[in-house]
């Protein structure tokens, strides 16, 4: 076993350490070391994308990185988005629309829409395929996924904001 | 009809929004990989490399040696204990870790275990297995051959022929086939796949010592079934082993069977007394756990000069990898295959299957459908297809001209069942007139003349969903009924239990509907709670668009026994007798006195508070519904592709979906039901594909190779309903899940050869890729 390191992360504003192997991957980081169950592995290739979470402002999949890349990073996994006691315009349009069904990719799904929304308020419907197209979906079959995140994006451009 | 309820109440017919979705979409959903038990430690296969090889010798000493190593199981330590087999849920037994020899690529050699799942991943890398290469059997059509090696060395029967199985009238076919003046006749793959939920298959057990209670947390479809089969196996007492399942991320039927990761974590527990936990990894879910279809099928028509088709015959090879390990009731080896006759009026029929072992993963599973279903309807619309464009009559036209009319329901086929009804032409002129058929076709007409590829396909398929009756389906001997428990507690709010498990169907916020409906308890006062088997009543578990048909139908008749009872306390409330009162959504009245009446919420603090002389306190009722029937929900589907000519590329422009479900609990969940099947029918139809090479290794083993659409390639799905109630179920309701999976692979296929059939192309085996349809435009010359 390799010598521990030591990774300090702000995860959903909060500062969080841990020593860890330097082979640690930062999804098992993020789920065993930090608890934060939300963030899922649904596949070994890179492919899936349940394992999305933002670093830094953009989208990694977490899976693909190790825990050590992440030190002094900032991180917001999903349960970050809940703030201020209300749901997030996102979270609020999965549900409205019927964007989830098992919810296994949905944690991954916000956090890829959450950066897409940060850097285009207004997609079109084929930025939002585009900007989900590392996040795989067996259940829904997209189409109310992207209603999901034009419900948000309309919400959020009325003031809803975040 | 049914009533329709306020949106306060939220009963039938309500698009209300999901009661699961908020711990979702906040990352609190509780997956079996979410589980974490105080003291747990991991599991990791060791699996072969080879499709075929003689075990030489399994040496576990360096890997023991590796510090955090726990325990190396190998299948001569389960042999010792009588586990190095298990029953499989189709009369044959399946290797749980090999002693012998190997049957296939990925099979489970040996199950480590250690402090985490990092050091037992490198414990696996250290356990040193030795093989002899032995033949390896890939073609099913060579299973049979005297030159091929027999592979299951443990059977009696020396022959890698597993079971023939045939129904219908051979005769009266064979004869209709001598006398008809057309015949059109069709060779089609219904390819080896995977069901591949985003979820991964794993469990975590955990057996306490001192309570000598087993806890299975188990990724699990039928919990309850799965507690049966481990006690019986296992020799465990059955009140002693509770499964739960908590959230499951899709199934599909991946997660009906019982694998073999799962008995080596039990045991592991057994011997430790710790928690272990077992997940399996995306490639190994895809490699070694329930592969479906894997059909190769024959189908002839026999039909007259104006396209009335007159029989049906069909014989398949069945490849079931290297143990029989199909998840179907005990009477149908090739499952509802013989459905193969459609939505179609055949004056005779046969159906015959032949399953073949090879060295290949086990299965086959039904993805995503009622037992081989899809394939019966994808084999029985591209025949009708063939025979349409063989005698030149537009695809629309023939189905019309042969389907089964709404006054021949029920409906008794040749090949035995009993439709219970339909309006196939409601449907099917439903869809034409959203796509806009005429106009698509002039359409193409004139794309064709500048030389442009467009097609369009038409599906007009039959489903059969909600298995049981209990009289002919059972899952290894346990009958197919289903069950629910309804609890109203003093404040009139309920807690209700099923039989049957959620994988992502939407079940807590559908079954309260029906509690709504039935008994006037807001949807949002019902609690529903299923998976766990020590506190819901027993039953066979979500699949086979099972759950509504029999769970539902149970809720249903449940909530009327409370319903009866509520009457009784109304009536002492009242004081009048039952026959003057009468049931309005949520209260019993006075019949002729609306104002005198007594609401569900005021009986149900009776029923605990001034309970009438000789009633049993409380205010609950269980019931086991075992149908008297399936339910045949069936729609039209119509797909329009564009073709590439330079890169064979499709692209899938339009796809209208009608599909008929009868009564409808939710709007909204059949529609996100529909759109999810269908992108996973088009994933069948142009992607998917686990192949072998020659020496058995599995292609298609990763997500890498084993595709799954994204939103990019998933096109805007259109869909529309008509509405025939099933006339046995209590509300009129089929189970709708699967059918956009069932009918919407003939659409794709039927649409890309309708594009390419005036170059003369009758049929591309799916998965139809660009590849393979530029090598049919260059072989046709449309590409150089």
């Amino acid at each position: 076993m390799a010598k521990k390191q030591a990774v300090c992360v702000k995860v959903n504003g909060q500062q969080r350490e841990a020593d860890v192997e330097p082979r640690l991957l930062l999804v098992h980081f993020i789920r065993e070391t930090l608890g934060l169950t939300g963030t899922h592995v649904g596949c070994d290739t890179s492919n899936c994308g349940a394992c999305t979470v933002v670093m830094n402002g953009k989208t990694v999949k977490s899976c693909t990185m190790f825990a050590v890349q992440a030190d002094g990073a900032e991180l917001l996994t999903v349960e970050g988005l809940f703030q201020e006691g209300k749901l997030h315009p996102l979270q609020e349009g999965f549900k409205q629309e019927h964007g989830l069904q098992c919810g296994f990719c949905t944690p991954g799904m916000l956090m890829s829409t959450y950066a897409l929304l940060q850097t285009n308020a207004r997609p079109t419907e084929n930025d939002i395929r585009w900007g989900i197209s590392g996040n795989l979906c067996r259940c829904t079959g997209y189409q109310n996924i992207v209603k999901a995140v034009q419900y948000a994006a309309g919400k959020m451009a009325q003031g809803g904001a975040r | 009809m049914i009533a329709k309820t306020s949106p306060e109440i939220g009963g039938m017919g309500h698009s209300i929004k999901r009661k699961e979705d908020s711990r979702f979409i906040q990352g609190k959903g509780n997956y079996v990989d979410d589980v974490h038990l105080p003291g747990m430690v991991y599991g990791h296969m060791v699996r072969s490399p080879y499709a075929h090889a003689r075990l030489k010798s399994i040496n576990t000493e360096k890997a023991k040696q590796l510090p955090g190593v726990l325990a190396i199981i190998t299948g001569e330590d389960l042999a010792k204990a009588n586990l190095a087999w298990m029953p499989t849920l189709f009369f044959d037994k399946q290797m749980v870790l090999a002693t012998g020899k190997v049957l296939f690529q990925a099979q489970e050699v040996a199950f480590v275990v250690a402090q985490d799942q990092y050091i037992a991943a490198d414990a696996a890398e250290l356990v040193e297995v030795e093989y002899e290469e032995l033949p390896v059997l890939v073609d099913p059509h060579k299973a049979t051959d005297p030159s091929s090696p027999i592979l299951r060395e443990d059977r009696e029967e020396k022959s890698n022929h597993i079971f023939h199985w045939e129904v219908g009238d051979r005769d009266a076919t064979d004869k209709a086939f001598q006398s008809a003046p057309v015949k059109a006749s069709v060779h089609a793959i219904s390819q080896r796949c995977h069901p591949a939920p985003l979820e991964t298959c794993g469990c975590v057990a955990d057996f306490n010592r001192a309570t000598e209670k087993l806890t299975i947390y188990l990724t699990s479809q039928a919990p309850h079934a799965h507690r049966t089969l481990f006690s019986i196996v296992g020799g465990i007492p059955e009140q002693n082993i509770r499964v739960v399942s908590p959230d499951i991320g899709g199934g599909f039927g991946n997660k009906v069977p019982i694998y073999p990761g799962y008995v080596c974590a039990v045991v592991a527990s057994l011997t430790l007394g710790l928690p272990v936990k077992w997940i399996e990894t995306r490639s190994e879910n895809l490699q070694s756990t329930g592969f479906a279809r894997d059909y190769h099928m024959t189908a002839e028509i026999a039909a007259d000069q104006n396209g009335k088709v007159k029989a049906l015959r069909v014989k398949t090879l069945a490849d079931h990898g290297a143990f029989n390990a199909a998840a179907q009731p005990t009477k149908f080896p090739a499952g509802l295959f013989s459905m193969c006759t459609g939505s179609y009026d055949f004056a005779a029929s046969f159906c015959e299957v032949d399953g073949v072992y090879t060295n290949k993963a086990p299965g086959g599973i039904a993805y995503r459908c009622s037992f081989r279903i899809t394939e019966a309807a994808y084999l029985i619309e591209r025949v009708v297809d063939i025979l349409a464009s063989q005698l030149k009559i537009d695809p629309a036209e023939l189905r019309r001209r042969n389907f089964i009319q709404p006054d021949q329901f029920p409906y008794k086929t040749p090949l035995g069942w009993t439709y219970d009804s339909g309006n196939y032409e409601g449907a099917l002129n439903k869809a034409l007139e959203m796509v806009g058929y005429a106009q698509l076709r002039k359409e193409q007409e004139e794309k064709r003349k500048k030389g442009e590829l467009m097609g369009i396909g038409i599906s007009s398929f039959t489903e059969a969903v909600g298995a049981g009756p209990a009289h002919t389906f059972d899952i290894a001997g346990i009958k197919m009924f289903d069950s629910a428990e309804i609890r109203v507690h003093p404040t009139g709010k309920a807690i209700c239990r099923m039989g049957t498990k959620s994988q992502g169907q939407g079940h807590e916020t559908t079954y309260a509907q029906i509690v709504a409906q039935e008994l006037g308890i807001p949807a949002s006062d019902v609690i529903v709670e299923e998976g766990d088997t020590d506190t819901a009543p027993y039953g066979l578990g979500t699949y086979a668009s099972r759950s509504t048909p029999t769970s539902g139908a149970a809720t249903a008749m449940a909530a009327r026994k409370i319903r009866a009872k509520a009457k009784k306390i109304a009536a002492h409330l009242l004081e009048c007798s039952e026959e003057d009162l009468e049931w309005e959504t949520g209260k019993f009245f006075v019949k002729g006195a609306p104002s005198k009446s007594k609401t569900i919420q005021e009986i149900a603090f009776a029923a605990y508070t001034n309970i009438p002389a000789g009633l049993e306190a409380g205010l609950e009722a269980v019931n086991y519904y075992d149908p008297p029937n399936l339910t045949f929900p069936f729609g039209t589907y119509i797909c329009a592709v564009d073709i590439d000519k330079g890169t064979g590329e499709i692209k899938v422009r339009r796809f209208v979906a009608v599909d008929d479900c009868g009564n409808v609990i939710n709007p909204m969940i059949v529609q996100g039901q529909i759109h999810g099947g269908l992108t996973e029918g088009l994933a069948i139809a142009f992607m998917q594909l686990i192949d072998y090479d020659e020496n058995g290794n599995v292609q298609g083993g990763s997500f890498m190779d084993y595709l799954i659409p994204t939103a990019v390639e998933t096109p805007h799905w259109e869909t529309g309903s008509t509405c025939t109630p099933s006339p046995h179920h209590p509300f009129g309701a089929k189970g709708v899940g699967e059918s956009p999976n069932v009918g919407s692979p003939a659409a794709f296929v039927n649409a890309v050869v309708d594009a390419l059939s005036h170059l003369g192309v009758k049929h591309i085996d799916m998965p139809i890729t660009p590849w393979k349809v530029w090598n049919v435009l260059k072989e046709k010359g449309v590409v150089s």
